[in-house]
């Protein structure tokens, strides 16, 4: 505690002086009823910035695309029943993917609550299963730990969302206030087990077909460089999860790109023949291991997780490591040989050379692949790219060459449709500097296309690239494949008139269909300041590919 | 069936689980949650304050199985757990409580 003047304060006011001693100067949600005394206190406020969101879907992502971009806590706010329940979506989106937030919701009064009163829900109730922890605040008093609390679990150990219900007379109720309390910061997980690194890297030593599994754990630990350093030296050809894409350079000799359901059927073969799997803060998600009996079915495991349920839970590893990724590889590293494999890396060139990943139209910047391959060629790796969910964000999960950690945002657990547009606003709110890049469907981006108006009136740097096939076409894509081709409820009829939506919003747009010189126009889109919409057409059958049926295991891939 | 062999039967296909937990309003339906979204029948519960009553201690039978394991270890991340210890399907505090249950 730093001692301080005591001063009489309202529970509204110490808890946006909480949140400016924090670090927060951005955070994002839509006042209400419920939530007005902290919105009242926040509007004295010199250093918090906020961004008024249209929806607290919106809002929720907002703070995601912040925290994601910066791997720091980011705030949404909310008030009472229908705002607290908008947000949910959103966090329970960032549990899944470990995302480090703090979401503040206003409730009815104390006395109120259980009454059914106006715009009252359980949101602590609600909140539970969706949440790392979640508060519902007793009295003012109280928040002077518990928001610094909610700050520190939000950023520790395995990063994830926590909620603080506050009801409005806590708001309201005026106490002294003499000390702060430090800000909440990440609490440093125990040195992982020396005796456990040891037997690990004999394991990678004795190996003969190792490979590197990195997942979204690698982003959170900032140990990319470290995982790289390990492959190059022990070896390692190395695969991502789609969380963790952009942890190795896709372009680097070791790196075999995405595994899993939409993985090069290269990557999948060579774990089918791997005799050893290094999982690094990789949790074994059905869409990377497909039928898991089936996973690397010759390989000894070593996983490597900071949270301990995450070993043993779909995989039993031979050696489990519980610890903070990073402090695991510094210590293992050293004790890996420097070696080069020749028979192995040998095998997965030829397996990179005979079944690559095959990208049709990638020199067409009218079809996914080419769409994809152009926009990255007016871009460096500087830029962000996020993504909503369904066959445009696989595709771009496959082509783009991200290369940088933190570059890539997309909703990978939860795959939620309606993340892309207002993550890629809260990136670019946290990193204005930054080009934000979002690849949407025309499903996807009509599930939050109200935060348009939000990225105008932020004049936020994103540059929206709609690729329109007229349906939602990961479904469609199924229903071809596996539902005998019953095409049902997966086509649209109606379809608005997305440039003049853009516009009408007060955006730039761009109809890639109509340009006459694609390339050149897409290039003086991208590089213009402010919100741009590029829209292209796509055609409904293009499939991304290969693909694993769900339940199949990964090395029974369709076409591609 | 006699003492001895409920108790055998018992002894197979139960555990006992002694958690010492924070004590507040919202902390038995984290716990309870775990189990119920996983569709895991908690079978037995008691719940009381422990000394000053900053702390409860819950005691919770639950049936033995291969997501024991998994279960535990989630109930251990809990904020408001702080410890959690094992015991086998005699433990007492069950036996003494069942003739309530008759």
């Amino acid at each position: 505690m730093s001692s301080n003047k005591t001063e009489t304060l309202s529970g509204a006011q110490i808890v946006v002086r909480l949140l400016e001693r924090q670090g927060v100067r951005t955070l994002s949600g839509i006042p209400g009823g419920a939530i007005l005394p902290i919105y009242d206190a926040l509007s004295q406020s010199t250093l918090i910035h906020h961004v008024l969101a249209r929806h607290e879907q919106g809002a929720g992502f907002f703070a995601q695309g912040m925290a994601r971009a910066t791997g720091l806590p980011a705030v949404c706010m909310a008030s009472s029943g229908p705002g607290a329940t908008n947000l949910v979506t959103a966090i329970a989106d960032a549990k899944l993917d470990s995302i480090p937030l703090v979401a503040i919701t206003g409730q009815v009064p104390k006395s109120m609550i259980g009454t059914d009163a106006f715009q009252e829900v359980d949101t602590y109730g609600l909140s539970i299963p969706i949440t790392k922890h979640n508060f519902l605040v007793g009295s003012a008093e109280e928040l002077l730990d518990v928001i610094p609390h909610a700050f520190r679990l939000a950023a520790s150990g395995r990063p994830g969302p926590v909620l603080v219900d506050i009801p409005k007379d806590v708001q309201n109720q005026r106490v002294e206030v003499s000390e702060w309390p430090e800000p909440g910061v990440a609490v440093p997980v125990p040195v992982a087990d020396a005796e456990r690194i040891a037997r690990a890297a004999a394991m990678i030593n004795e190996a003969e077909r190792p490979i590197l599994y990195l997942g979204g754990g690698v982003v959170h630990s900032g140990a990319s460089g470290l995982a790289v350093a390990l492959a190059e030296k022990a070896s390692l050809p190395s695969v991502m999860t789609l969380m963790a894409l952009g942890a190795m350079p896709v372009d680097h000799p070791l790196s075999m790109g995405m595994l899993g359901m939409h993985g090069a059927r290269c990557t999948n073969f060579a774990l089918d023949e791997c005799d050893l799997l290094i999982a690094v803060g990789a949790r074994f998600d059905d869409r990377a291991t497909g039928k898991v009996a089936a996973f690397c079915p010759q390989a000894k495991i070593i996983h490597i997780d900071i949270d301990p349920s995450e070993l043993d839970k779909v995989k039993t590893a031979h050696v489990g490591i519980m610890g903070d990724v990073r402090n695991v590889l510094e210590q293992l590293t050293p004790q890996v040989k420097a070696i080069i494999r020749a028979p192995w890396l040998t095998r997965v060139a030829d397996l990179k050379t005979n079944h690559p990943l095959r990208m049709p139209g990638i020199d067409d910047p009218r079809t996914p692949y080419g769409l994809i391959r152009a926009v990255a060629d007016c871009l460096d790796d500087e830029a962000t790219i996020a993504t909503d969910v369904g066959q445009h964000q696989m595709w771009v999960a496959q082509a783009y060459p991200l290369r940088r950690p933190r570059q890539w945002l997309t909703s990978g657990g939860l795959g939620t449709m309606g993340f892309g547009l207002p993550a890629a606003i809260g990136a670019a709110l946290a990193e204005p500097e930054r080009t934000v890049v979002c690849f949407t469907g025309d499903g996807s981006i009509l599930m939050n296309v109200q935060e348009f108006a939000t990225a105008a009136e932020e004049d936020a740097n994103v540059k929206v690239v709609l690729m329109n096939n007229a349906s939602l076409g990961l479904v469609f894509q199924q229903q071809t494949l596996f539902y005998g081709e019953r095409i049902f409820a997966s086509k649209y009829k109606g379809m608005p008139d997305f440039i003049k939506v853009a516009e009408g919003f007060g955006w730039q747009a761009l109809d890639l269909d109509q340009a006459s010189d694609p390339l050149a126009a897409l290039n003086v889109a991208l590089h213009s300041r402010g919100p741009v919409l590029i829209h292209v057409s796509i055609d409904m059958r293009e499939q991304v590919l290969p693909m694993v049926a769900p339940g199949a295991a990964n090395k029974d891939m369709i076409g591609g | 069936m006699n003492a001895n062999a409920k108790t055998e039967n018992q002894a197979l296909s139960r555990t006992v689980l002694e958690l010492d937990v924070n004590n507040h309003a919202g902390v038995m339906s984290h716990v309870v949650g775990l189990f119920s979204r996983r569709a895991y029948n908690v079978e037995g519960i008691l719940v009381m304050p422990v000394g000053n009553g900053e702390t409860s201690r819950i005691w919770l039978m639950v049936n033995e199985e291969a997501r024991l394991e998994q279960m535990v270890k989630q109930v251990e991340k809990l904020e408001d757990v702080l410890a959690v210890r094992r015991h086998g399907a005699t433990h007492e505090v069950f036996e003494r409580m069942e003739e309530y249950f008759r």
